[in-house]
């Protein structure tokens, strides 16, 4: 627990987005994280990236399930509904709150337990479903919060405090998703916002479900010397190869000069990422392309990061089960439940 | 993004020297724009603590005259006060001074005392003002025999001539120099230092000259001299003088001051006290130009005082040879209040007139054929570090060194030149000065346990009580600040920001996880690569761009994984400790920066 206050004073004019909000507008309580948590950095990141895209704090809803990663939605955003699921069923609820209410911007953040074991089949079926959320997963390969376990994304060899070796293979996110049809597919790390903030960026404005793998050191309990995800060893196996960078809707257009070949893709909403890829022909919208370099990446003992993959074509749930286009939550409840003898006829369909 | 812009020739920034003790000292804005470097966090911490005692004594060290300063300083530590920066209102700082100074227990045990042996060498002072005093509180400790003559029958110089009663009473100003007096001063009353020839020749081992700027300046317009008999034009100053000895006691019903420094407004306000009724202070420039302080400003006003703005005085109207008014010209500025034009002339009516336009040097006593230099014909040549004027052994202090300034100026002077005399007598070079010192302590005691506050009171500055002013002009030395009582105390001590609890920062043990720059409500932590071209860039390219120039950016080492530097824009940093709070490794910590100030005989000692 912090003894210390957030200071209470009033502070230097902050800087104000669209909606005339500072950042502190888009603050939550302090954390009570160990120190030097990477689970803060990604507040801090998704914090910054609301702020930045100037969407109303209150339009947004944060869902998590159980773990360390799943107290952060505490600590970011008072002003949204939130949402503590059971242990690995985050996706699930926030699938439900995605339909009943399209107009909210629905961010979940999860963990490596709580997304990949546990909560594996929940994590599936809504990458299935392309449920328009932003997925955070805070992975550190490791159960921090029952002292250390190695976790589903451990590497194999990879060593616990201890000194343990891991033997069982991680379960990457990234490749899971692309197995599924995930339609965007993100890898960043909490030490280095500059390339995290933009993702975030991204993965909000994506039409679809948008999976960002966000490598977190738990500085406890996984940031030592044998560790494949402490803060030094993804500093040093990082692979910076795929940037992107977004364009909002109403932002001004980045006029920088930027070297090697630039791609474009629009998302959903009007904004557009940029992508520069420094491997030759690297294209983020082909799946067979980018699952043999993220195979390969990973044989080399690499951890590639930046926006790996984007597909704005895939409809999302609400258009492959063409609802209505109005939110569910305000359909009188007459035409939410047409009544028994509705639903007698439908069934007489099917007989 | 950033990694694209195009590499350049680099101008490394040095890294930040933590070592040195003016760093971490300017970042304590008050005690580095206190002339005489006064402690003031600590300070207001003892009172916090109700260690109205150690409060005192830590501001004795080093000003020497907490209680007058209490309320009389001109304060050039609340204008750099960070509290300010945040949020308009700086910490009552001066104010507090005055409660250690009101609520203290006996100090007698912590008070300088003379040295039981004398060790032979003679002091003279000249005046027995703030900085005479001071040079006599800091020599006789050591065994000095201090001599010092004095025109006047009472000791204190301007602070008991020129502050009126009404704000600084008799009672707390001869407290505060009998502690020094009482060490065996030899103090020689109604004595007029007539040559400085004579003096050299009386076998002093030293001489100091505080005695002060006593000429006030006149305004010599058409009809000064006009008057028959009793004059009604008067110096600010002499007739501030006039008073406090009792040799003025009335004064017309209609007063203009001319002037609007701080002396102005004690003229204004004692005139109100002296039977004046429509009194009038007359400025020529507009009020953003005064050099009175804006709180004397307020005082005055609320006392039923005018200001008028835009007046420059023409001529005095003598008729029958009494002064009846005077006619100014309405001025008109430009932007910037550079250059006038006159719009019209009026004509005021009065019954006297104090002038109040200044104070100059004067030193008829000293003769010009001495091979004592002077740098104009009221300044003599006084070195600015050790005080020594051209003639070995011969020092300046106060107003008498540089011209009018204030007590606390006159204080330190007192102290550098007290360094400067102890060299002198000791046959070391009076340029050989002691070398300040400083030491940090950490302020952690457990894993997240601080022993300092940080939740600091965001409401404003804490108002100041006065007497009634229904009641205020009843006595003429009838104090009009009360003081505060202990609910504004309790509160306005912890607005204080707690500048001198340092952020200190270790690069080896940096693990670069961010958790500092996430927490910060200030964003003043960034870390860079070291590629900018000059310190332009990097204060730009920071999470916050760092636009105040006269405040200290600090660059780390490299750090290890990864090279990049940590960067803290020191203007921006409140204090609050999250950053140390938040950090896994304890690369940052709070630490207390104490800054040891030598003394005359007494190196930098710290605690």
């Amino acid at each position: 627990m912090t003894s210390i206050a957030k200071p209470q004073i009033p502070l230097l004019p902050l800087e104000r987005n669209q909606l005339g909000l500072t950042i502190r507008d888009y603050s939550g309580s302090m954390s009570t994280l160990c120190a030097g948590c990477g689970h803060d950095s990604v507040t801090a990141a998704i914090q910054e990236a609301l702020w930045g895209l100037s969407i109303p704090p209150y339009q947004v809803a944060k869902l998590s399930g159980i773990g360390c990663s799943s107290k952060t939605p505490q600590y970011f955003d008072s002003a949204a509904v939130g949402f503590n699921s059971v242990h690995g069923r985050m996706a699930a609820v926030a699938s439900g709150a995605a339909a009943a209410n399209r107009g909210l911007v629905v961010v979940g953040v999860s963990g490596d337990g709580d997304s990949l074991s546990i909560g594996l089949g929940n994590l599936a079926h809504a990458i299935r479903r392309n449920v328009r959320m932003l997925y955070v997963i805070a992975n550190n390969g490791v159960y921090g919060l029952t002292k250390g376990q190695f976790s589903a994304s451990a590497d194999i060899g990879s060593r616990s405090r201890k000194g343990e070796p891991n033997l069982l293979p991680p379960v990457d996110p990234m490749l899971l998703g692309l197995s599924l049809g995930a339609t965007f597919l993100a890898r960043g790390f909490s030490g280095d916002k500059a390339q995290l903030v933009p993702i975030l960026k991204a993965g909000l404005s994506h039409g679809g479900f948008a999976l960002v793998d966000v490598i977190s050191p738990c500085v406890q309990f996984n940031d030592h010397e044998g560790s494949t995800k402490s803060f030094r060893y993804v500093r040093e196996h990082e692979l910076q190869d795929i940037d992107a960078d977004i364009i909002p809707v109403r932002g001004q257009i980045h006029s920088e000069q930027t070297p090697g070949s630039l791609t474009e893709v629009e998302l959903h909403d009007g904004s557009r990422v940029l992508f520069r890829a420094v491997p030759e022909g690297y294209d983020p919208t082909d799946r067979v392309r980018v699952g043999s370099y993220l195979v390969e990446s990973a044989r080399q003992g690499e951890i590639a990061t930046g926006l790996l993959y984007l597909d704005e074509t895939t409809p999302d749930m609400h258009q492959v089960s063409a609802t209505t286009e109005e939110r569910l939550w305000d359909l009188p409840f007459q035409r939410l439940c047409p009544g028994s003898a509705e639903l007698a006829k439908f069934q007489a369909r099917l007989r | 993004m950033a990694e694209l812009a195009p590499r350049r020739t680099l101008v490394p920034i040095p890294v930040t020297n933590v070592e040195d003790p003016s760093y971490f000292h300017k970042v304590v804005d008050c005690q580095w724009a206190c002339p005489a470097h006064t402690d003031v966090p600590q300070y207001i911490r003892l009172i916090g603590q109700g260690r109205y005692g150690d409060a005192y004594l830590l501001n004795r060290k080093s000003n020497v005259f907490p209680g007058i300063l209490g309320r009389t300083c001109d304060r050039p530590c609340e204008p750099a006060c960070r509290r300010g920066r945040v949020d308009g209102d700086a910490v009552a700082i001066c104010r507090l001074k005055r409660v250690a100074s009101d609520l203290r227990e006996d100090v007698g045990w912590g008070l300088p005392r003379a040295a039981e042996a004398r060790n032979g060498k003679r002091v003279a002072c000249v005046g027995a003002g703030p900085a005479s005093l001071t040079v006599a509180n800091d020599l006789m400790p050591l065994g000095y025999e201090v001599t010092i003559f004095e025109r006047q029958q009472l000791p204190g110089g301007l602070m008991r001539t020129n502050i009126p009663a009404f704000r600084l009473p008799a009672k707390v100003l001869d407290e505060e120099i009998a502690v020094i007096l009482d060490m065996g001063v030899d103090i020689r009353y109604g004595t007029e230092i007539s040559s400085m020839r004579e003096l050299l020749q009386m076998g002093y081992d030293a001489v100091f000259v505080g005695s002060g700027a006593p000429r006030g300046k006149e305004l010599e317009l058409p009809g000064r001299h006009d008057e028959v008999g009793e004059t009604h034009i008067h110096i600010g100053i002499d007739w501030l003088e006039s008073i406090a000895f009792g040799h003025v006691n009335k004064v017309g019903r209609r007063v203009l001051i001319i002037g609007v420094g701080n002396t102005a407004m004690d003229c204004c306000r004692s005139s109100r006290r002296l039977g004046g009724e429509d009194i009038r202070v007359m400025a020529r420039r507009p009020r953003q130009y005064f050099k009175a302080s804006p709180w004397e400003l307020e005082d005055a006003e609320e006392e039923g005082v005018q200001i008028v703005v835009n007046h420059a005085p023409r001529r005095f109207i003598v008729e029958d040879g009494r002064l009846v008014g005077i006619e100014f010209d309405q001025v008109e500025w430009d932007e910037g209040a550079v250059h006038s034009r006159t719009v019209g002339t009026v004509r005021i009516d009065c019954d006297d007139v104090i002038l109040a336009i200044g104070q100059e040097n004067a030193f008829p006593w000293i003769e010009r054929d001495l091979p004592l230099e002077f740098t104009s014909p009221q300044l003599a040549a006084v070195d600015e570090l050790t005080m020594q004027a051209t003639i070995p052994g011969v020092f300046f202090g106060g107003d008498a060194a540089f011209g009018a300034k204030n007590i606390i100026w006159a204080v330190e002077h007192g102290h550098q030149a007290a360094i400067s005399i102890h060299n002198h007598c000791q046959g070391v070079p009076v340029a050989e000065r002691p070398a300040q010192t400083m030491r940090l302590t950490s302020r952690k005691m457990g894993l997240t346990q601080w022993s300092y506050h940080n939740d600091y009171n965001p409401h404003g500055r804490q108002e100041m009580a006065r007497v009634d002013l229904r009641r205020r002009f009843e006595r003429l030395n009838l104090e009009v600040e009360l003081g505060f009582g202990p609910d504004e105390t309790a509160r306005e001590v912890q607005r204080c920001l707690n500048c001198d609890i340092q952020t200190e920062f270790q690069a080896p043990l940096c693990i670069e996880c961010d958790a500092c720059i996430d927490v910060c409500p200030v964003r003043c932590l960034t870390i860079v690569r070291p590629d900018w071209a000059d310190e332009d860039e990097l204060r730009a390219r920071l999470n916050a761009p760092a636009e105040n120039r006269s405040q200290a950016i600090y660059v780390s080492e490299a750090l290890p994984q990864t090279g990049r530097v940590m960067v803290k824009d020191e203007n921006l940093c409140v204090h609050c400790g999250l950053c140390a709070e938040r950090c896994p490794t304890a690369a940052w910590d709070m630490a207390r920066f104490e800054l040891g100030i030598p003394y005359a005989g007494r190196p930098a000692e710290v605690g």
